[in-house]
C-alpha cells in the first residue's frame, strides 16, 4: 500500500479527477499533439505566447491518471513563465523521474508541486506517462507541428 | 469450496485436473511480486514454462547440440533427429496429415507473413480480395494490408457485434468470386471469442477462397484437428503454448505448400545452387532458410508433450470453470464493464473500470502481485469498436486457480477505492 500511495499521491488523484486548464484555447498560437500508442494516451497542448512568455496554456485529451495529472500540473507550473524557465522546469522534472530508482528522488529546487511525481521513478514503465505532456509542450513551442510520441 | 468444485466435475465425467500438481511444474509461479504471491493472469500474452520445457532445452544444449541437416557427425545426426521429431510432434498436435505440412517459423506472426508473402504474392492479383474480421490481432491485419497494397487488391473486413462475435451473414456477404483468401482468428486475443472456424472455413472455401486460421490463442487450450476444421493454413506460437519464445509453426496443406515460392533465400532451403540458377528444396525445407531455432523447436515439442500429458478435456473444463467463475465475480462489481461477452469464449476476461485508465488499474494490480495485460492488445480496431482506448485483460491458463480471481476482484475493488 505504501508503494501505491507513493505513486498515487492525493494531489495526483485530485488533478486527474479535476484537471486544471482543460479544454480548448481560442487564442492559441502554438499547439502540438502527443500520443503514447502503447497505452492509447493522447493529448493536445495549446499555448499563447507573448514576448517569450507563456501567457496562457490549455490541454485536452485522454490518458491515465499519471499523464492527466502531469498535464494539469504542468499547465499550472508553466503559466506566466518565460520559455527558458519552462525548459528548466522540464529538465528538473525529467531528472527527478529518470534517476536511479533505488535512490529516493531529491526534489530539485523550484519544482514546486511537481515533486508529487517523485514516486514515479520507482515505476520506470510509467515515466513516459508523466513526461508525455512535457514532450508535447516542447513540440508545441518548437512549432514542429509533428505529433510527438513517447514510444 | 475446492473439494465440492472437484466433486461436481467428477460427476460430469472423467479426470480432474490436479491444479496444485500443475503449479509445481511451473517454477516461475512460486515467486512473490511486491511481497505478494504472484497471480499470473497474463498467459494470453505469453504463458509460463513448465520445468519439462526448460529441461528439454537444457538437455539439447548440454548433451546433443549441433547444427541440423548438415554434418555427418554424430551430434549433428542426433540434433537433426530431435528437430525432425519435434516437427512430427507438431504435426500430431495439429492433426496434420504429414509432418511435411509443418513449417517451423518464429511464431504465428511470421507464419502469417510467410503465407501473405509467398502464397499471397503468387496468387493475389489486382482487383482480388482478402477477407479478415474486425477482431483480428494486428498480426493478422498488417501482413494482408501490405500484400493488398503491393498487389492492388482490396482488404475487406467482416464486422463484429457488440458481444464481440463475427456476424455470420456479414462474413458471408463479403465472400465473393474475387475473395482469394479468408484469414481469421480461432480465438480473439482481446475478447476471448471462439469463432465457428469450421463453418467460416466451409463458407469461404465454397466461395473459392483458401483459409488461414490464426491459432495463437487456441493452441494452448483446445484439442486441435486441422483436417477436421478443414482450413488450408493454421499458425500458432510456441510461447503461448507453454513453450519457448522465438518459435512457432505454420501448417499448410501440402498441395498448397508445394506450389508456393520460397519465403527467404539462404542455406537449408535449396536443392542445388549455381550462380545461374537455384533449385529449391521441397517443403517444408523450402521455407526454412538458415539455421532454425533448433532448441526452440525441441522445447516446443516438450511443451506439447506436457499439454498432452494431461487430460485435454480436464484442462478445458478447468479453464471453463475459471471463466465462468471470473465472469460472475467481475459482473457483480459496480463500475466494471466486461468487453467481449460472446456465447462461446475462451478464458479471457477483458474489462474497463469506470473513470480509471487501464494502465492505472494495471499498476495497482501489479502492486498486489497480480499480473494482467493492459492496453489495446494489438487489436486497435477492437478497441475502436467498443469505444475504449484500452482494456484490462486477465487471461487464464491451466495453472490458474479461483483464489487468484478472488484476488483480482479484491484488487479491482481497491482500484475503485483509490480513485473514488
Amino acid at each position: 500500500m505504501s508503494d501505491l500511495l507513493a505513486l498515487y499521491q492525493e494531489v495526483i488523484l485530485d488533478h486527474n479527477k479535476r484537471p486544471r486548464n482543460f479544454g480548448e484555447l481560442a487564442t492559441a498560437d502554438h499547439r502540438a499533439e502527443g500520443n503514447n500508442p502503447l497505452c492509447g494516451d493522447q493529448l493536445t497542448v495549446e499555448l499563447t505566447l507573448d514576448a517569450g512568455r507563456i501567457v496562457d496554456v490549455k490541454f485536452r485529451g485522454q490518458g491515465c491518471a499519471i499523464s492527466t495529472a502531469s498535464a494539469s500540473l504542468m499547465t499550472e507550473a508553466i503559466k506566466g513563465k518565460k520559455l527558458d524557465e519552462a525548459d528548466a522546469l522540464f529538465e528538473g522534472f525529467h531528472e527527478m523521474l529518470t534517476g536511479d530508482p533505488s535512490v529516493p528522488a531529491e526534489a530539485a529546487p523550484g519544482l514546486g508541486k511537481l515533486v508529487v511525481f517523485a514516486g514515479v521513478r520507482e515505476f520506470p514503465i510509467r515515466v513516459k506517462c508523466a513526461t508525455l505532456p512535457w514532450h508535447t509542450l516542447r513540440a508545441a513551442l518548437r512549432g514542429s507541428g509533428d505529433a510527438v510520441t513517447t514510444e | 469450496m475446492v473439494s465440492t468444485e472437484k466433486a461436481a466435475i467428477d460427476r460430469q465425467s472423467g479426470a480432474v485436473l490436479d491444479v496444485e500438481a500443475v503449479r509445481r511444474d511451473f517454477p516461475a509461479l512460486a515467486q512473490k511480486i511486491h511481497g505478494r504471491p504472484l497471480a499470473y493472469l497474463d498467459s494470453a500474452a505469453s504463458a509460463q514454462k513448465p520445468e519439462a520445457v526448460i529441461a528439454a532445452q537444457g538437455r539439447c544444449y548440454r548433451e546433443y547440440y549441433s547444427n541440423v541437416h548438415r554434418g555427418v557427425h554424430t551430434l549433428s545426426q542426433r540434433s537433426t533427429e530431435a528437430y525432425e521429431r519435434a516437427r512430427a510432434r507438431v504435426a500430431r498436435f495439429l492433426g496434420a496429415a504429414s509432418e511435411r505440412e509443418i513449417v517451423f517459423v518464429r511464431g504465428a506472426t511470421e507464419g502469417i507473413n510467410l503465407v501473405a508473402q509467398t502464397w499471397g504474392r503468387s496468387q493475389v492479383s489486382a482487383g482480388d480480395e482478402v477477407l479478415i474480421t474486425e477482431m483480428e490481432h494486428h498480426s493478422n491485419i498488417v501482413p494482408w494490408q501490405m500484400l493488398c497494397e503491393e498487389r492492388g487488391a482490396r482488404l475487406r473486413v467482416a464486422p463484429i457485434d457488440d458481444q464481440g462475435q463475427v456476424i455470420p451473414e456479414e462474413f458471408q456477404r463479403r465472400l465473393g468470386e474475387r475473395t482469394r483468401i479468408a484469414a481469421f482468428t480461432h480465438v480473439s486475443n482481446a475478447l476471448g471469442t471462439i469463432n465457428p472456424v469450421r463453418e467460416m472455413t466451409a463458407a469461404a472455401q465454397a466461395a473459392g477462397a483458401v483459409v488461414l486460421v490464426d491459432g495463437a490463442q487456441a493452441a494452448p487450450h483446445f484439442q486441435l484437428d486441422v483436417q477436421e476444421l478443414g482450413c488450408d493454413f493454421y499458425v500458432f506460437s510456441s510461447h503461448k503454448a507453454y513453450g519457448p519464445t522465438g518459435v512457432g509453426a505454420l501448417y499448410g496443406r501440402l498441395a498448397l505448400l508445394e506450389k508456393m515460392p520460397p519465403y527467404q533465400g539462404g542455406g537449408e532451403m535449396i536443392r542445388s545452387v549455381t550462380f545461374e540458377k537455384t533449385e529449391y528444396a521441397p517443403p517444408p525445407a523450402r521455407f526454412e532458410a538458415g539455421t532454425p531455432d533448433i532448441a526452440g523447436a525441441i522445447g516446443l515439442a516438450a511443451a506439447l508433450d506436457y499439454i498432452d500429458g494431461h487430460d485435454r478435456r480436464a484442462i478445458q473444463r478447468h479453464e471453463e470453470d475459471l471463466l465462468r467463475y471470473g465472469t460472475e465475480a467481475l459482473s457483480r462489481l459496480p463500475g466494471l464493464r466486461l468487453i467481449g461477452t460472446a456465447a462461446h469464449k475462451a478464458a479471457v476476461l477483458s474489462f474497463v473500470v469506470d473513470g480509471v485508465h487501464a494502465h492505472d488499474v494495471g499498476t495497482i494490480l501489479d502492486l498486489e502481485g497480480i499480473a494482467v495485460r493492459v492496453g489495446h492488445h494489438c487489436a486497435q480496431p477492437v478497441m475502436r469498436h467498443f469505444r475504449v482506448p484500452a482494456t484490462v485483460r486477465a487471461s487464464l491458463a491451466l495453472y490458474n486457480r479461483r483464489d487468484e480471481i478472488d484476488r483480482l476482484v479484491a484488487g479491482v475493488r481497491k482500484v475503485r477505492e483509490v480513485f473514488a
